[in-house]
């Protein structure tokens, strides 16, 4: 039953109608059909989720009272440590790493019995927009295999849109659950900022790094996120507050009355038109539902990419300061006569990608002397006024929307030499990130110029993330009916590939 | 004038522990140069008035209990090290002989 929604398969499972073993086979079967042309995994645990598979049936069988989930399978971006299983990050640097603990959403998963089958690609150490920067080789779109299926999370939202897993964890530091769910079809939602423990999650960006589920159904995606969510000692940053009620508010199916602000700044040029009118379309549908539309301006969004792209690459050349080979990773040139420091400058020659490089050596420049106030502090500066933009924004409307990326998906390699036409793809979800808030992308048709799927961003206030599920679920509904089926049976991925 | 010279790229590569070839370095200088360019425009926006935002949360200083709880033993968090010895991580020479 790979086609059917992860709330299907629960169902199914404590119905008695399948058992998690013969799920997580059908599941392991299309990986080995499909996934020599996606690349959407980078490690297949087998062994590990069949024995975790087999616990909750026995579970199930002795009456044991089970999680929604319990039983499902979900496919792990390999950003995420899980006890045991190489974890990459799509890098050299960590070639044949096993962690020696479990990150705590892998902790959550397993306490709710749901079966991870394996570690999905990403852009190295999920910095980009395509997959492309994975030192594996990049994950291709099931919906065209020569095209991008986003990033940095491409490998979760690739299994998804070819029925690999019904379930995926992807992280978000500038829209990169967002954005793959955008292109491949499929549903990723960034929580709130807080809203899921970050400890176990390799950091990138910390002051923007959010975990957060993938899914091909809305409904799916709450199930996972209420899986997930909750407050963590082990993470400073952590929430201490009740988790938003996603999954009630996912089957609500109910927004009359609610306001709902578009983004005058994410919209108009820059954006293909067939996203723009899919974009449109759905907002007729909303109305139709009885939200009414509001237009929004937020100024200052126009300047997130340019703030983003000195305040993440700032964090991750402190971040990625770790990487020394001293205690972890791989190490390049210790032949005895080499001290610690040239063999670090060989190790991280080696061991980090051409992007991982570049945002190193910006965040060293952007962070450095003489420059610290010009570009990182004019940075933070307008991270506060995207804040002030959002919160007088959420005085007009309940929830804000756009569309989640400017173009469908582009031809792998089409911007691989072009760093700045590669950011561009991220101007529409940077804003979110940078404030803390929530955002969610739900597929809302082919464009039809390219019949590639278009992604319809939703935004909610911190820690009001059952707004953006609201909302999601009442636009997923009306579209259905309008097509008929979900948008994923349309795809080339749906059968065989 | 470009924002930034090749040296200036090469002593950054050196500050952040990355070797890099002279066929790098060119490269890099080039995007460096047109991504600085596009980025500096935050400085159009940023002034003195605004305060500064380093973090979503309001939070400051977190403190967990000074109590002891389960960790790693030892073989567990040096088992992805490169190198060990006697329940250590071995490193290449730090200081030059001299010192």
């Amino acid at each position: 039953m790979i086609h059917a929604t992860a709330a299907q398969m629960a169902h199914a499972l404590s119905a008695g109608e399948i058992t998690s073993v013969t799920l997580t086979e059908q599941h392991l079967d299309r990986i080995s059909q499909v996934d020599d042309e996606v690349h959407a995994f980078l490690h297949i645990d087998r062994e590990g989720a069949l024995e975790q598979a087999a616990t909750i049936d026995a579970k199930r069988s002795a009456g044991e009272k089970l999680s929604p989930l319990a039983g499902v399978p979900l496919a792990l971006k390999d950003v995420m440590t899980q006890k045991g299983i190489p974890t990459t990050c799509g890098s050299k640097m960590l070639e044949g790493w096993r962690p020696p603990y479990d990150s705590t959403v892998v902790t959550k998963l397993k306490s709710a019995g749901i079966v991870i089958l394996g570690k999905t690609n990403m852009d190295e150490f999920a910095m980009g927009s395509s997959t492309e920067n994975s030192a594996y080789g990049p994950t291709h779109n099931p919906w065209d295999l020569s095209r991008i299926p986003g990033g940095s999370g491409g490998g979760s939202a690739a299994a998804l849109a070819s029925f690999q897993a019904p379930l995926a964890i992807g992280t978000d530091t500038g829209g990169s659950i967002r954005q793959p769910a955008a292109v491949t079809g499929t549903v990723g939602v960034k929580p709130t900022y807080g809203g899921v423990s970050r400890y176990g999650l390799v950091a990138f960006s910390s002051s923007l790094d959010q975990a957060g589920p993938c899914a091909r159904t809305v409904l799916d995606a709450a199930l996972l996120h209420e899986a997930i969510a909750g407050y963590d000692p082990k993470d400073s940053t952590s929430i201490n507050a009740p988790v938003p009620q996603v999954v009630a508010a996912a089957k609500k199916l109910d927004i009359k009355g609610l306001k709902i602000g578009v983004v005058k700044e994410l919209s108009g040029a820059g954006y293909q038109q067939g996203v723009r009118e899919k974009f449109e379309e759905s907002l007729e549908e909303l109305v139709k539902a009885g939200a009414e539309i509001v237009e929004v301006s937020c100024p200052n969004f126009d300047y997130a990419l340019a703030a983003y792209y000195l305040i993440a690459p700032s964090e991750c050349s402190s971040n990625l300061a770790r990487f020394d080979s001293m205690r972890y990773g791989i190490r390049v040139g210790d032949d005895g006569n080499r001290g610690a420091e040239e063999v670090m400058n060989l190790t991280r020659e080696v061991g980090f990608g051409r992007e991982v490089k570049r945002r190193i050596i910006l965040g060293t420049y952007a962070l450095s002397s003489g420059y610290y106030d010009a570009y990182y502090g004019s940075a933070q500066k307008v991270r506060t006024l995207i804040s002030r933009d959002f919160e007088s924004a959420f005085t007009k409307a309940d929830v804000l929307v756009s569309p989640t990326a400017p173009t469908t998906a582009f031809k792998i390699g089409e911007k691989s030499d072009d760093p700045l036409a590669m950011y561009l793809n991220d101007i529409a979800t940077i804003p979110v990130n940078m404030a803390g808030i929530g955002g969610m992308s739900l597929p809302c048709g082919l464009a039809p110029e390219d019949g590639l799927p278009v992604g319809f961003q939703i935004m909610s206030p911190a820690m009001k993330d059952d707004l953006m599920y609201q909302v999601g679920g009442v636009l997923e509904a009306a579209l259905l009916e309008k097509w008929g089926q979900p948008l994923l049976a349309s795809s080339p991925s749906f059968g065989a590939i | 004038m470009a924002a930034i010279s090749r040296e200036e790229v090469a002593n950054l590569a050196r500050l952040a522990r990355i070797e890099m070839t002279d066929v790098e370095l060119d490269h890099l200088a080039t995007e460096m140069d047109v991504i600085l360019g596009a980025v500096a425009r935050v400085q159009e926006v940023a002034g003195a008035e605004v305060p500064p935002t380093s973090h979503p949360l309001p939070l400051t200083n977190v403190f967990r209990a000074d109590v002891v709880t389960p960790s790693l033993t030892p073989e567990e968090a040096l088992s992805g090290a490169p190198a060990k010895a006697d329940q250590r991580f071995k490193v290449p020479q730090i200081l030059g002989d001299a010192e």
